[in-house]
């Protein structure tokens, strides 16, 4: 299988793989198209669209599954002339019920029914404490080794961060970063741009400390998308993927 | 044995490998289908180019490729046996226990054969743990919290019954428990890859030597967090060490983590035998440094010392092996092949 197409004379196909670009993989906290998971989106003449996609085996945990699943769905269905969504996983032990589950709108229990040990939402939420700590972790390493100090960076606002944005890479992690910073707590361009995850300010001292002890989430994550990336190619002998942005 | 650049010969334990028939005729549903051809995935996904098998070797290999792999071509000096019964997949199992022993029968003083349970066995899995330590004096067990049995889609080691097999673990003197937190290759619940339950039990039984398989590999950052705060948890290499030639920038952040919160004397090396063969990893991993930047921020080595250590020297502490009464014996039985051959080797 190669690698699927993203263009399309027909404007809203574009706009679904932006919205799609938005869903991440909660685990590796990489969108689902840049990671090739998703295969083919089709528009039928009403505004009815559905998504194919596929995981790196098939026994990709169906938890995880079932959330990209959601979330695709609930992206698509943001756009106003949408009027159905239906998206489809393919080549997984579970796909009848991830797929009946996701497309009725059904909890992963009910899904699931006894299979399952509880809704998501807590384990969803784990994921995006994780997902705050690495991008926010990715950043302060970025800043640092520019030649922001430390005992400066603590106190940036949110508004500062905006001014640091001179290169691309640059913007991708700030931005990056601000779409998570509400994990801890809600914020404007007057607030401390760099909070730990209970909303407590960060100290210049301890910073060296807390940024070793957060850095092993994102080794973790790199290694598991290093991973799944590989199994992808392997499994359907598609092309590897290289960072290419939607 | 590898023989390092200074001289030095390095012993070699490879702490996961495994003999398996994933052949279609052992294949008893879709499963079983599904569950070789994703091993085979990390195969050709992660080996170098000269080192891949064709897919029906990879699906079955015998006695001899596995001996030659390991202890001719491959340095290891002892491997351990981990089963993986998957009879839900396969007719006669893909690797268990008694398909191993035969390989340890042959070669006594080359394997180490470890047992397994599942504590949803209820008596009768007592049972066959006490048969297991008779028929094969085993000293460790392999376990798959992950596993589907029936309904059950999974157990956790602090589970009431897991406790009970842990007992009679710790009874029997079977104390190194392989966990397997790693990698999906089985059908999980939710809660698969959570190594909170490790801390719990390595707490309550510290006699017994908990070793994380792939280093709850995706789940490293909790694992790390765990392992610091446990005198008796150990990680396991494998699936981690290949990725020292497809990724090394990745596998120097795995190991340098693992070296800093767990240290050089808690890591296992393992090849994961027949994914991968060890001998391109064991060449790779003594001739590997670490980058500099990941060195000083970390503060960690992995010089000689600490790569003797994961090759053999811990596993030879957990599992009482006598590193020299074995060199001798090792020694004597090839300068005794090489007189047989004739000495034309020297």
């Amino acid at each position: 299988m190669k690698r699927p197409s993203r263009t399309s004379n027909d404007v809203r196909v574009s706009d679904v793989w932006r919205k799609l670009g938005c869903v991440t993989d909660p685990e590796l906290d990489e969108s689902v198209t840049e990671m090739g998971f998703v295969t083919e989106v089709t528009i039928g003449g009403d505004g009815d669209v559905a998504v194919s996609f596929r995981l790196p085996t098939y026994w990709c945990s169906p938890n995880f599954a079932f959330m990209m699943g959601e979330d695709m769905r609930a992206k698509i269905l943001e756009l106003d002339w949408v009027r159905s969504a239906r998206v489809v996983l393919g080549e997984h032990m579970y796909v009848d019920a991830i797929n009946r589950g996701v497309n009725e709108g059904l909890s992963f229990r009910e899904a699931f029914g006894e299979e399952a040990t509880g809704n998501l939402d807590e384990l969803r939420k784990t994921f995006l404490n994780k997902a705050f700590q690495w991008r926010q972790e990715a950043l302060l390493s970025h800043l640092l080794n520019a030649g922001v100090a430390g005992s400066d960076v603590v106190g940036w606002t949110v508004g500062k961060l905006y001014d640091r944005e001179t290169t691309i890479e640059a913007h991708d992690l700030i931005a990056r970063y601000l779409d998570r910073r509400h994990i801890g707590g809600a914020f404007d361009d007057s607030s401390l741009a760099f909070v730990s995850i209970d909303g407590v300010p960060l100290s210049a001292t301890a910073l060296p400390a807390y940024l070793r002890s957060i850095r092993r989430l994102r080794t973790n994550a790199e290694f598991n998308g290093a991973l799944c990336r590989r199994l992808l190619v392997e499994r359907f002998s598609t092309e590897p993927l290289t960072g290419c942005h939607s | 044995m590898y023989k390092a650049r200074n001289g030095e010969e390095i012993f070699v334990i490879d702490c996961h490998t495994h003999f398996w028939d994933g052949s279609p005729a052992n294949q008893k549903n879709v499963h079983g289908k599904q569950f070789i051809e994703c091993f085979f995935n990390y195969h050709t996904g992660l080996s170098p180019k000269e080192e891949l098998w064709p897919k029906e070797k990879f699906e079955k290999y015998d006695e001899k490729t596995l001996y030659d792999d390991l202890f001719v071509k491959g340095y290891v000096d002892i491997a351990i046996l981990q089963p993986t019964y998957l009879n839900d997949f396969y007719v006669n199992g893909f690797n268990t226990t008694e398909q191993n022993s035969v390989l340890k029968k042959n070669h006594p003083d080359r394997f180490i054969l470890n047992g397994s349970f599942d504590p949803r066995d209820g008596t009768k899995g007592i049972e066959y743990l006490h048969a297991l330590k008779e028929t094969y004096d085993i000293k460790g067990v392999k376990l798959y919290t992950a596993e589907w049995k029936g309904e059950s889609k999974g157990y956790k080691l602090t589970d009431k019954e897991s406790y009970r097999y842990l007992e009679w673990c710790e009874k029997l003197g079977i104390k190194n428990i392989h966990v397997h937190k790693g990698p999906t290759i089985l059908p999980l619940n939710r809660d698969a890859f959570d190594v909170a339950d490790v801390d719990d039990v390595a707490t309550s039984f510290q006699n017994l030597n908990f070793i994380i398989e792939h280093c709850g590999l995706p789940r490293l950052d909790d694992f790390c967090w765990i392992a610091t705060q446990e005198t008796n948890v150990y990680g396991g290499l494998a699936v981690a060490i290949p990725f020292i030639h497809s990724r090394p920038a990745y596998f120097a952040h795995i190991i340098s983590e693992l070296l800093y919160w767990l240290g050089p004397d808690k890591l296992l090396f393992g090849s994961d035998y027949g994914i991968w063969t060890p001998k391109w990893i064991i060449d790779k991993f003594m001739a590997y440094e670490l980058p500099k930047d990941v060195a000083a921020e970390t503060g960690v080595k992995l010089d000689l010392e600490a790569k003797k250590k994961i090759l053999g020297l811990n596993a030879a502490r957990l599992y009482d092996i006598d590193i020299a009464a074995h060199k001798a014996k090792f020694g004597g039985e090839a300068k005794k092949e090489k007189a047989l051959a004739g000495g034309w080797f020297r």
